[in-house]
């Protein structure tokens, strides 16, 4: 049963170097064809330099919204790295919030040096099963490194966010999007990820 | 994929905020683009850049803003539209111009001209949060505010039209909502003609004395005829019921922000919105004729009280208004003076309004999240990428100026060199501020000897700031003899914006081939002592350093040359090193590498103990192998 909201505010996080302002803008640019309007902000900061990345994406029949989010209202919150799922939750969720979440974590600076303590993966999952009404969870990192490709986490992410099937979006959305917008030699390589991304779900 | 170049006119695509003005200066037939980076503006260039051959236009990343400004009314005297782009901090460096091109004009056949200033409100890529709306106001010039792409791209057109009836560069003042949102934006037309350009030599166009007061006085006039213009103009709309409780008066981030705290409290009956996008000269008369719906405002902005004042002023000022009109806002502490606009501080300022209660979200749902993200949420903060070349750099400075016993500093810069005052830089840097500062506070200190002061200062810029706004430090500190030790930070690029091009780069934005300024040579021709050196040999680099500590004689400048390493990884997609770690060498709990030397390609093994490397994240540049205590750490060339 897809959500039914207007206008419907989704997340997208993760870390600088993760490929999720492209998803986002996959994601925005499928809408869009799809006749909503829609407003994307993608809150960068110094991502380059290892920092966390956030796309929040508003689509709506009825008018073209703010792209701020206010704090507690997400439909759903797709992360591609688990911590950056709990961050988003502590801001935006609420009881009915949906999240599609990346197991494999990426350690922030601070804790690759030693000076802060990343939490137990087991312990973070948890946590953003409690602060959310569904959730859904996969290797999305691991499905690409076995492609080869890495640089793919997003499609499978992507794959996994259309298996849900709580968005507007078929897969036959993404695969055109896929080819209109990435270079032809990745094309196969996508397809493909985005593939497993929907099997990992169903 | 829809390029901004397409002619699709009345079609529907999405659209960076930036690319929908640079789509709107396409629409406006505008043929000069000149700008300097600067987060969030950058892709406004960023995106006319690679069409500029297509669609036979002029860009350019100019050596600073002042300059970008010039070039584009050079082109405006000369009868094209023009349009010069930068950040906040920016307009500061061009205000020398502007504020004297507003009274002087554009000319007798001038072209169109448009200032496009995007702000930073929060500070997410900047050291300020000025709003410079006051600075169109001081220069007595038209101000646009956009709300989202689709206006910033409408209202840059419209601009244009002012600019070009009333012969005067207008400003258009976008902010990091605006500029890096993406929505959805309806393109027009793009013009089939362009202008050919020429200057109407029988004209002398100057603000110098003999005409300045005249000039000044026909600027107002021409202020007053705009303002009639704005009374009227579509771009300023009101929704809502047409006599609120409430009436809400906003720009920029101020009309999302306020319609959605609207919804949120379910208040559509009682408050009505204006959004204002003319904001000067300020329409007295519009804003008159709304009050008569309400005499209750709350002025929604970011950052100053710009509307709210003006508000203030004309309500005092009318005897018809004046002790009847009540004016909230940031006076009144519904809103906040600083940081960012959010919905739901418009929110918290309606409840207060209406004392209404709002619960954001469920209060244990709410309690769960803040308790869990309390206890397991860890920063993720800025650091400088593994393999980059300033690590190297300021682990030598810090180095020498500590085996120097002097209680040395370095005075830095705007760059990815200023990450070395953020929390896991090291703190070298003891003074930082705008853009070329480093070299004139440095020298500054160079002159203080006469008074006692025997600290070793050391000047940080990096090649971009260096050609920005460092030069005239720098010559300043050769001809008046000061003791001073330059450090240009040359990683060949603008890194942190995004790696545009600079006067030391072979070329230009469009692509073109330009004349690269190579740093050492210019600073040896004004008789600097210059070394060059790669960070990488950090036993070099630092006996360098302490070299020049100890010189104290005239000005030295060290280039530290190496490419920044992202741009490096673009080009060989290999690693220079494989590095390797030596469990028996490395001493247990030592933490040298990992938590002095910070480096997020090396981490403390939970279980051992002792130092490994990140797979995936180590970029093999193999400095650490050189800084280790143990020589633990090995390099072995990647053939």
């Amino acid at each position: 049963m897809p959500i039914h909201a207007d206008p419907l505010s989704l997340v997208v996080a993760g870390v600088g170097g993760q490929g999720n302002v492209l998803m986002a803008r996959m994601i925005g640019s499928v809408l869009l064809k799809n006749g909503y309007l829609v407003t994307m902000a993608d809150d960068i900061g110094v991502a380059q330099r290892a920092g966390a990345v956030v796309s929040n994406i508003r689509f709506s029949q009825r008018r073209r919204y703010g792209a701020m989010i206010p704090e507690g209202h997400a439909h759903f919150v797709v992360g591609l790295e688990p911590l950056e799922t709990l961050r988003m939750l502590s801001k935006y969720g609420n009881p009915g919030v949906l999240v599609l979440s990346n197991l494999r974590a990426v350690f922030p600076a601070g804790v690759l040096l030693g000076r802060d303590k990343y939490p137990e993966l087991g312990e973070l999952r948890e946590a953003i099963e409690t602060l959310s009404k569904k959730s859904w969870f996969l290797n999305a990192t691991g499905i690409a490194l076995e492609l080869g490709a890495v640089v793919s986490t997003n499609i499978v992410m992507l794959g996994a966010l259309v298996g849900t099937g709580q968005l507007p979006l078929s897969r036959r959305d993404i695969e055109d999007e896929i080819k209109a917008t990435l270079p032809p030699k990745t094309h196969e390589l996508n397809m493909k990820a985005l593939e497993l991304g929907i099997g990992a779900i169903q | 994929m829809f390029k901004i170049s397409d002619d699709s006119p009345g079609s529907a695509q999405l659209l960076l905020g930036n690319e929908a003005i640079a789509r709107g200066a396409l629409e406006a037939g505008v043929q000069v683009i000149v700008g300097y980076p600067g987060t969030p503006s950058s892709e406004i260039i960023g995106s006319l850049a690679p069409i500029a051959k297509e669609m036979d236009i002029h860009v350019e990343w100019a050596i600073n803003e002042k300059v970008a400004t010039e070039q584009a009314a050079a082109a405006s005297f000369a009868g094209l539209r023009s349009m010069a782009t930068m950040k906040n901090a920016g307009i500061n460096v061009a205000s020398d111009f502007l504020q004297h091109h507003n009274l002087s004009g554009t000319g007798r056949h001038g072209g169109g001209m448009v200032v496009v200033v995007c702000d930073d409100p929060n500070g997410h890529s900047s050291s300020d949060e000025q709003d410079t709306r006051w600075l169109a106001k001081s220069a007595d010039v038209p101000l646009f505010a956009p709300d989202d792409a689709q206006d910033a791209k409408d209202l840059l057109k419209y601009a244009f039209e002012i600019s070009e009836t009333y012969k005067t560069y207008c400003v258009l003042r976008s902010f990091t909502r605006v500029s890096h949102s993406t929505g959805t934006v309806k393109v027009g037309e793009l013009p089939s003609s362009k202008r050919e350009a020429a200057f109407d030599a029988s004209q002398i166009i100057t603000p110098e004395t003999p005409f300045i007061v005249q000039l000044h006085e026909s600027a107002h006039k021409r202020q007053e005829k705009v303002r009639e213009e704005f009374e009227s103009c579509p771009f300023n709309w009101y929704e809502g019921p047409d006599k609120p409780e409430l009436l809400i008066m906003c720009s920029g981030s101020g009309s999302p922000c306020s319609r959605e705290a609207v919804d949120l409290l379910g208040l559509e009956g009682s408050v009505g919105v204006l959004k204002l996008a003319t904001l000067w000269p300020f329409p007295q008369k519009l804003i008159r004729e709304h009050l008569a719906r309400a005499r209750q405002v709350l002025v929604v902005e970011e950052t100053d009280p710009f509307i709210e004042l003006h508000v203030k002023e004309l309500v005092a000022d009318s005897s018809d208004l004046a002790g009847k009109v009540k004016v909230y806002g940031q006076g009144s502490g519904h809103l906040p003076h600083c940081g960012e606009l959010t919905p739901d501080r418009v929110v918290r300022a309606l409840s207060r309004f209406f004392d209404k209660e709002y619960v954001p979200r469920d209060t244990d749902y709410a309690q769960k999240a803040q308790e869990m993200g309390s206890r397991m949420l860890v920063p993720r903060g800025a650091i400088w990428c593994p393999g980059c070349p300033h690590r190297a750099s300021f682990w030598s400075l810090k180095e020498a100026l500590r085996k120097d016993h002097r209680n040395g500093f370095a005075v830095g810069d705007v760059g990815c060199y200023t990450l070395d005052i953020w929390p896991y830089g090291y703190h070298v840097t003891r003074i930082l501020h705008g853009m070329g500062t480093g070299l004139g506070l440095g020298s500054g200190f160079g002159r203080l000897g006469r008074f006692k002061f025997d600290q070793p200062v050391i000047s940080v810029c990096g090649d971009s700031t260096f050609f920005h706004s460092s030069v005239p430090a720098l010559i300043d500190a050769v001809h008046n003899n000061a003791n001073m030790i330059a450090v240009v930070m040359d990683n060949s690029i603008t890194a942190m914006t995004g790696f545009q091009p600079h006067p030391g780069s072979d070329t230009g934005a469009a692509g073109d081939a330009a004349n690269a300024i190579d740093i050492a040579d210019f600073c040896r021709s004004l008789g600097c002592k210059v070394a060059v050196q790669d960070p990488f040999d950090i036993k070099g680099t630092t006996e360098k350093i302490l070299q020049l500590l100890k010189d104290e004689d005239g000005v030295r400048v060290l280039v530290m040359r190496r490419i920044c390493e992202l741009l490096r990884m673009r080009k060989q997609r290999k690693e220079p090193y494989n590095i390797t770690i030596d469990e028996s060498k490395c001493k247990e709990k030592c933490t040298y590498c990992t938590e002095h030397f910070a480096c997020p390609g090396l981490t403390l093994d939970k279980d051992s103990r002792k130092a490994r490397i990140v797979e995936g994240v180590c970029a093999g540049c193999g400095v650490c192998a050189d800084i280790c205590p143990s020589r633990a750490i090995t390099k072995e060339e990647v053939k």
